[in-house]
């Protein structure tokens, strides 16, 4: 809460006013990962089965990885207010960038690759030697890049493009992204996704030099969902951080303009496309880094274009709205709120209201019901997000000056 | 009045200079073979009745318009047919007529987002907030702070542009266009909806801007007063075209500018002059 700063030259904080929240995310983290590591296992059972049904470690990790996705999506709508129908595409390329680099299938891509063997720190399972085995951690950034110039290719000739228009065209790369994974399979004989098999099994995360810490695994297998849980917070951390990092600089404050007024901002020297390719280029990076960590956290250890739908582009929207354009703290808790519902909270309401009425109805087939159902009320109730950015909370709450003035109020009296 | 201040200024390599400038629209030419000269340090004026073109002209010198025929020269610089950002950058820096503030950002960081084009740091170096990056920010909020102050409202700086008073917006406008460093100012009816006071005020602010910041600048303006006041030249556009030139005590009796203004002469009984 801190009050903004007076006086010029004054340093800038690391988190310009965004400590608290901040120190709420990693106690956030911590506790849930103490609970999930050490509290819930010695408990008795009762408490067990109950957090296993309510909050399955599971759920949460790939919560966290909606959450990564969202903020990435955030970049584009809320900062630079692009509205971007397609992200998943984004998602999915990071996914297969992933399926290529941490996976035996590369030597199954091209008859003459089938000896392909190559391992950058990676960590393949026992067995998988063959194709290109990338360390997880290089794969992140590897695949942020790859989504990212990806971003700038869809970007050049659809950002030209005016609002609705911008949407309709975001909305068919997002349909045609997938599409070319699930088709890619026999491209003139080489194979690049494997149709609707999908690419697997993906190499487990490593730690590296962590695993030296007592009690640490080297190896994240499928059952080491707390540490994987970190590993995500992490990610979600970094993305964080990027975004309100960018926001405070040269970059965020043209992205606003943009979004406030874009004529006046081109008459200002902001270069229009370049600052719109830029928070694409950002919000793809994201979104890669979330299609790498949404891989490795697949129970089936396979990626395929199924997992990279429409729905998807739209949860994250939803997402992005419910917390608050615009706000990164918002997002977050909007996304958690999101993924719980559509991961276990309808199933699980839904099974205690179907042993109280003794009926038998799938609750969890309503969840875009009940999105579209929260969007409403949230469009009526609370326009601005649950935890809206100041900014956003000003044009929405608040009378402008102007306003004011025209029904004859006296600002001038006004202590400030 | 007191025009006379400043000795007519020397013409020395201008500013800025229209060259043969038209615009037509399918068959309408809005802008009709239009030459025009802003000599450094100059302040002139372009004026007219309503749909005399000088809002078109105006958006041909900022590049919103490419102009059908004609080039405009930024100092040395051939400016025709780029971008607005791009002229933008080089120098030419505008307000509008009705005020385009980015309302939901504080004063400082509209005054900061004119200084894009003079700022470098990219992504990384934000993301990392290197060294450089950090004397980048502070350098720009410093003079952000000091162009604030320059126009008088520094300390709203922190206020969001939305709750600042109309007058105070208004030169807020002013001081974001300077963070452009420009060359040449262009004001779009600065004191459109300023009362006498205001206006009078504003004819001493511009030459404060003038002499302080070392820019030119060129003004539209319909309040003659102000006109007359505050301008070293001015231009007079009808329908089109250039109809006269020259100092302003000059285009007060240039039977033309009056014709244009008022209809032509013998229209009984109606002497009105500039106020």
């Amino acid at each position: 809460m801190s009050t903004s700063a007076t006086g010029a030259g004054k340093r800038l904080p690391l988190l310009h006013g965004q400590r608290p929240w901040a120190l709420g995310f990693l106690g956030g983290v911590v506790f849930i990962f103490t609970l999930y590591q050490w509290v819930i296992p010695s408990s008795a059972d009762s408490v067990q089965t109950f957090f296993q049904s309510w909050l399955p470690m599971s759920a949460l990790n790939t919560s966290v990885i909606w959450a990564i996705c969202a903020i990435g999506l955030n970049i584009v709508v809320g900062y630079a207010g692009l509205l971007d129908l397609g992200y998943v595409a984004f998602w999915a390329i990071g996914g297969y960038v992933a399926g290529w680099f941490m996976s035996p299938f590369v030597s199954q891509m091209w008859p003459s690759w089938r000896d392909v063997e190559v391992n950058v720190f990676g960590h393949p399972a026992i067995g998988q030697n063959g194709g290109v085995h990338v360390s997880f951690w290089l794969v992140l950034p590897l695949a942020g890049l790859f989504t990212a110039f990806w971003g700038l290719i869809i970007g050049a000739p659809t950002l030209r493009l005016k609002s609705d228009y911008l949407a309709l065209v975001t909305l068919g790369f997002g349909e045609i992204i997938p599409e070319v994974f699930r088709n890619g399979d026999n491209i003139y004989g080489f194979n690049l996704s494997n149709g609707d098999l999908g690419i697997g099994p993906l190499d487990p995360i490593a730690l590296g030099p962590l695993a030296t810490i007592p009690g640490v695994p080297s190896v994240l297998g499928p059952f080491d969902l707390t540490f994987k849980f970190l590993v995500y917070a992490f990610l979600v951390a970094v993305a964080i951080f990027i975004s309100l990092r960018i926001r405070e600089g040269r970059l965020g404050r043209a992205w606003l303009a943009i979004r406030e007024d874009e004529l006046a901002a081109s008459m200002m020297g902001v270069p229009l496309m370049r600052a719109k390719l830029s928070a694409y280029a950002v919000g793809a990076f994201i979104g890669g880094v979330g299609g790498v960590a949404f891989a490795t956290s697949n129970g089936s250890g396979h990626i395929t274009q199924s997992d990279f739908s429409f729905q998807n582009s739209i949860t994250l929207l939803a997402m992005v709205i419910l917390g608050g354009m615009g706000n990164v703290w918002g997002v977050l808790i909007g996304a958690l709120i999101l993924s719980w519902i559509n991961l276990v909270g309808l199933h699980q309401v839904g099974s205690v209201i179907n042993d109280l009425l003794h009926t038998d109805i799938d609750f969890p087939s309503f969840n875009f019901l009940v999105f579209g159902a929260i969007l409403i009320l949230m469009m009526l109730f609370r326009r601005e997000g649950l935890i809206p950015e100041s900014r956003t909370r000003q044009i929405l709450r608040e009378p402008e000056r102007g306003e004011l003035e025209s029904v004859g109020a006296d600002l001038e009296g006004d202590p400030a | 009045m007191s025009t006379g201040t400043k000795t007519e200024t020397v013409v020395t390599a201008p500013a800025l200079v229209a060259d043969r400038i038209t615009v037509r629209f399918g068959g309408l030419v809005a802008v009709g073979d239009v030459s025009f000269t802003i000599p450094e340090g100059a302040i002139v004026s372009l004026i007219g009745p309503n749909g005399a073109g000088k809002t078109t002209f105006f958006n041909v010198l900022t590049g919103l318009y490419k102009p059908s025929a004609g080039r405009v020269r930024l100092g040395e610089r051939d400016v025709t047919g780029l971008t607005p950002h791009r002229i933008a950058s080089l120098g030419l820096a505008r307000t509008f007529q009705n005020i385009r503030l980015f309302n939901l950002m504080t004063a400082e960081e509209n005054v900061l987002v004119a200084m894009h084009s003079h700022m470098r740091s990219g992504i990384l170096r934000t993301v990392l907030r290197t060294p450089g990056q950090r004397r980048e920010e502070r350098e720009g909020r410093e003079f952000a702070r000091e162009l604030l102050d320059f126009v008088g409202i520094g300390k709203s700086a922190n206020d969001y542009a939305r709750n600042l008073s109309y007058g105070d917006q208004r030169r807020l406008e002013v001081a974001r266009a300077l963070a452009l460093r420009p060359r040449v100012l262009l004001l779009d009816e600065p004191t459109a909806g300023m009362n006498p006071q205001e206006s009078a005020r504003f004819v001493d602010f511009v030459h404060r801007v003038r002499d302080e910041r070392e820019v030119s600048v060129l003004l539209i303006e319909h309040d003659m007063s102000v006109v007359m006041r505050v301008s070293e030249r001015v231009t007079v556009l009808d329908q089109g075209e250039k109809i006269a030139e020259g100092a302003p005590e000059d285009i007060k009796s240039n039977e033309r500018v009056v014709e244009a203004y008022l209809g032509k002469s013998g229209t009984d009984g109606y002497h009105g002059g500039d106020r």
